[in-house]
């Protein structure tokens, strides 16, 4: 059985996935219940500054069938006064001392406001603070929340005042909403703080509603940017988290990240780990199905490790890191083409369309005589199941012809169908890196580059 | 058997409509398959593809349009087409899950349509040419509203009271009420057809007539009545197409027996076994001289009728019917043996001498196919097997005489949707002839 214990900038937690700051920890009720379904932690929702929300705060991206692929917020920090959260957060930690009980804070940019809630939050024994420098909406635009994370040097200056006054760990949480999320990083780091986590949510609008031509949700006619989150940001969170763990000031100064951004199974969980998250944090798929996913994002994510033969969260953290490269250094000589399963094809032609219209043009309609066919080139009269099913053509990679680009891979319908087979190229390993120091007229002028080509039997066609 | 309420109830609708989020739901479900298979095995090949994806972005409006566009008897193909064996049959998600239902949401975007009057347009200049059309079956309907759309002067004969053919008059209610096909009658004549009912060719119209008027006539007669069994007796069957004809237009006046056996094993004769149970038959027979392994009605009407408790005589061929004081006691029958395959193809059926039974029954019912066209002798048709023959144009041995639809089936099942392509197929070789240059 995997270890799934966390310790994490001294912060200790029986599993690595904490509750995100957000809707799920607004009181010391919904914690407990969340800490007895066997959630790790929590991040309280964030107090600081009075505030006063809003009705139809939450938006929703749906797709297909699948609801709430991405949740859009206009949702304040704590509206709750400020005494009922620090009572209640003294009281969940009493209650449970072996959880993570983290409290996100967000102030007005003073440093004896900052000194005023740390001091406020270290009296409740709470076990870290979360500096929410992300959020997108309405604190903004007072100063506040993302108005700060995107200048990293007021993330440096304002995380400077909370590390003066705060003896328990500082988590730096970073805004996606930046150009480069390296240098608000860099600035925790030159600040001191203890940990850094992401992503906060996105600037998003979700969408107009086609009837009243009002955005959605409408707040009382109105509608504007909100918060961003759910599945569909992890592949964001992940870039971000990867840029992170692959910066030479971040990584060197060995502190851990939080990480999250569209965290929904285990297997997303995994994904965050090898990527160097230390701890997890979920919100939009608990909004979404409940307290009760803990379970099997603990189950799912110890069976993997015990399969993969890591005993502890510290093994997997950042296992995959060392993957993450740039374009130029990828070898060029590389080269897989698609295959399609005939056994497993159910002859939907999505392949074939996608290809074909825009791809590499290299699937074509086998027939059953074993030549090409047009799509579309049964007879008028033909018809019935019998017809349409043994008549019709097989779809078949020309595999001299494929760039490999993986689209038809992608839109399959169908699992483990179409495979990406890796065929020599029959060339020497080379980077674009390389190319460009060793021969670099290759990579500046099209005439040498068509001569390179031919060279080493690059054909493009 | 209770009021008239009752009877019709018996033989409402079978299935609902979809609700808006079983419709959504399952459109979703559809792969969007690039040169569908469904596509292919309908008929009339409607792009199902792309109408089961209008349905998923809420353009109901185009989803008919859709359908309207290869087929103008939307509504009724997707009640009565045996879409197993056709659309749904070569669903991609049937090999490993359950095929997408084709049918029900080509019915929930057909209902739509009738709910919000979208009908097809004539869109194109009136061509001045005239064109007369005998029967308003699928074919008939079919082929005038094609016609029609391509601007012709399209004038439909009907015999009956009423247009819709097989739909309106032979097809069991509670797969397609009568009212779908005469809405579907309604919406033909909305592009400009003329539909004159109660006139039949050759006795109130002659050719001659026809033919001086109209630059192009087009057969889609269909068949006859249900065919002699020529045993003793006869007079006291019941003709299984009057039979789903009354329990359309009258279903409570019905008369039903008690214990009532069905002569055949087609599709008609399972819509009169289930009109016999379901408006009160205790017992219900039907009686077929081969075995289930040759009956010609579809699997899943066979599947149906069982789900129904109608029990089945296989191996038994009518001899007699047994009358007693003026009513029929019962059916006589040969047991049979099948020996060596026929011209059909199926083995064929012999009857034992000397071991005849009476099977008990207070009402029997035959439905064992129709006959011939009889116009084909009545204007001097070439025919083939009985059947009118034509050309791949469906041209007649009469020059500008088409025919289409059950009347020219003589390879295959008759369906609707076939006689619905026929109309449609015939209608642009019509108008390619009529108005060369649009070819």
């Amino acid at each position: 059985m995997a270890d799934l214990r966390i310790n994490f900038a001294g912060i200790q937690s029986p599993n690595p996935f904490w509750l995100a700051s957000a809707p799920p920890t607004n009181s010391g009720a919904q914690i407990q219940k969340a800490f007895e379904a066997g959630w790790g932690g929590a991040v309280w929702k964030t107090i600081g500054a009075p505030v006063l929300n809003v009705s139809n705060r939450y938006g929703a991206w749906h797709y297909g069938r699948q609801r709430m692929l991405a949740i859009n917020n206009v949702e304040l920090i704590s509206d709750r006064p400020l005494e009922v959260n620090l009572r209640e957060i003294a009281e969940v930690k009493r209650a449970w001392p072996d959880r993570a009980v983290i409290v996100s804070a967000m102030v007005e940019s003073k440093p004896e406001t900052w000194r005023e809630i740390v001091e406020k939050i270290e009296d409740t024994g709470a076990d870290g603070i979360e500096l929410n420098y992300g959020c997108p909406h309405g604190m903004s635009e007072r100063g506040m929340g993302a108005a700060v994370g995107q200048v990293p040097e007021y993330c440096e200056q304002i995380s400077r005042w909370v590390m003066e006054a705060a003896t328990i760990p500082v988590i730096m949480k970073l805004t996606p909403n930046i150009t480069n999320i390296v240098l608000p990083a860099r600035a925790g780091v030159a600040a001191g703080v203890n940990a850094l986590s992401l992503i906060n949510t996105i600037n998003s609008i979700v969408g107009v509603d086609l009837d009243t031509l009002e955005l959605t949700p409408s707040i009382g006619g109105k509608g504007g940017h909100g918060g961003y989150a759910g599945p569909a940001v992890k592949p964001i969170a992940l870039n971000m988290l990867a840029a992170l763990g692959t910066d030479e000031i971040v990584s060197k100064s060995g502190l851990p990240i939080s990480g999250m951004g569209g965290i929904a199974t285990w297997q997303d969980a995994a994904q965050f780990l090898l990527l160097g998250a230390g701890s997890l944090q979920v919100c939009t798929a608990v909004m979404h199905y409940g307290f009760r996913i803990i379970e099997d994002l603990c189950d799912g994510l110890s069976n993997w490790m015990d399969e993969k033969g890591f005993a502890t969260i510290a093994d997997v953290c950042g296992h995959s890191l060392h993957r993450v490269s740039d374009f130029k250094d990828f070898d060029l000589s590389f080269r897989a083409v698609a295959r399609i399963d005939e056994s497993k094809c159910i002859k939907c032609d999505l392949c074939y369309v996608a290809c074909n219209d825009t791809a590499h043009q290299c699937i074509d309609l086998v027939g059953t005589d074993g030549k090409l066919v047009e799509p579309r080139s049964y007879d008028v009269r033909s018809n019935g199941k019998q017809d349409a099913t043994e008549l019709r053509p097989q779809p078949v990679v020309r595999e001299e012809d494929c760039v490999g680009c993986r689209l038809c891979y992608n839109i399959c319908p169908v699992d483990d169908c179409i495979r990406m087979v890796e065929l020599p190229s029959g060339r020497e390993s080379v980077t674009w890196s390389q190319l460009s120091q060793e021969q670099g007229e290759v990579t500046e002028d099209w005439e040498t580059m068509k001569e390179y080509r031919k060279q080493v039997g690059i054909e493009i066609h | 058997m209770g009021s008239a309420l009752d009877a019709a109830n018996a033989l409402s609708e079978q299935l609902p409509p979809l609700t808006p989020h079983a419709a959504a739901v399952e459109a979703d479900r559809c792969l969007y398959c690039f040169d569908a298979p469904c596509t292919h095995a309908c008929p009339t090949h409607i792009d199902i593809p792309r109408f089961i994806k209008k349905i998923a972005s809420q353009n109901l409006r185009g989803s008919a349009e859709t359908i309207f566009a290869s087929n103008l008897l939307g509504a009724t193909c997707a009640r009565v087409c045996p879409v197993q064996e056709l659309c749904e049959g070569a669903c991609v998600l049937g090999t490993d899950h359950k095929p997408i239902s084709i049918g029900r949401l080509q019915r929930y975007a057909m209902d739509f349509a009738r709910e919000h009057g979208i009908y097809p347009r004539v869109n194109a200049a009136p061509t001045g040419r005239m064109i007369a059309v005998i029967g308003a079956g699928p074919a008939g309907l079919s082929c005038a509203g094609e016609l029609a759309k391509l601007g012709h002067s399209v004038t439909i004969f009907e015999k009956r009271g009423k247009p819709g053919g097989l739909s309106t008059y032979g097809i069991i209610a509670l797969r397609e009420p009568a009212e779908i096909a005469l809405e579907e009658a309604r919406m033909i004549e909305n592009l400009g057809v003329r539909i004159e009912v109660g006139v039949e060719l050759g006795k109130d119209r002659s050719l001659g007539e026809l033919k001086e008027k109209f630059d192009s006539i087009v057969l889609s007669v269909g068949l006859g009545r249900t065919p002699a069994l020529g045993i003793e007796g006869e007079e006291a069957i019941v003709d299984g197409l009057e039979f789903i004809e009354a329990s359309k237009t009258d279903a409570a006046s019905l008369k039903v027996g008690r214990n009532v056996i069905v002569i055949g094993a087609g599709n008609t004769a399972v819509d009169c076994a289930t009109i016999a149970k379901r408006l009160g038959a205790e017992r219900v027979t039907m009686v077929y001289r081969r075995t289930d392994r040759e009956m010609t009605c579809y699997e899943h009407e066979y599947d149906f009728a069982r789900k129904e408790g109608i029990e089945f005589r296989f191996l038994a061929q009518p001899s007699r019917v047994v009358i007693e004081g003026g009513r029929p006691t019962g059916l006589e029958c040969w047991r049979v043996e099948l020996s060596a395959r026929d011209a059909s193809g199926r083995p064929a059926p012999v009857a034992v001498q000397g071991s005849e039974f009476v099977l008990a029954a207070d009402q029997i019912v035959k439905a064992v196919g129709q006959e011939k066209p009889s116009i084909a002798a009545l204007l001097g048709l070439e025919t083939k097997k009985g059947f009118i023959t034509v050309d791949c144009t469906f041209m007649t041995s009469i020059p500008g005489v088409y025919a289409i639809g059950d009347c020219i089936r003589a390879k295959g099942a008759a369906s609707t949707v076939m006689a619905v392509e026929d109309g449609k197929l015939a209608a642009l070789a019509i108008h390619t002839q009529l108005v060369p240059q649009s070819a």
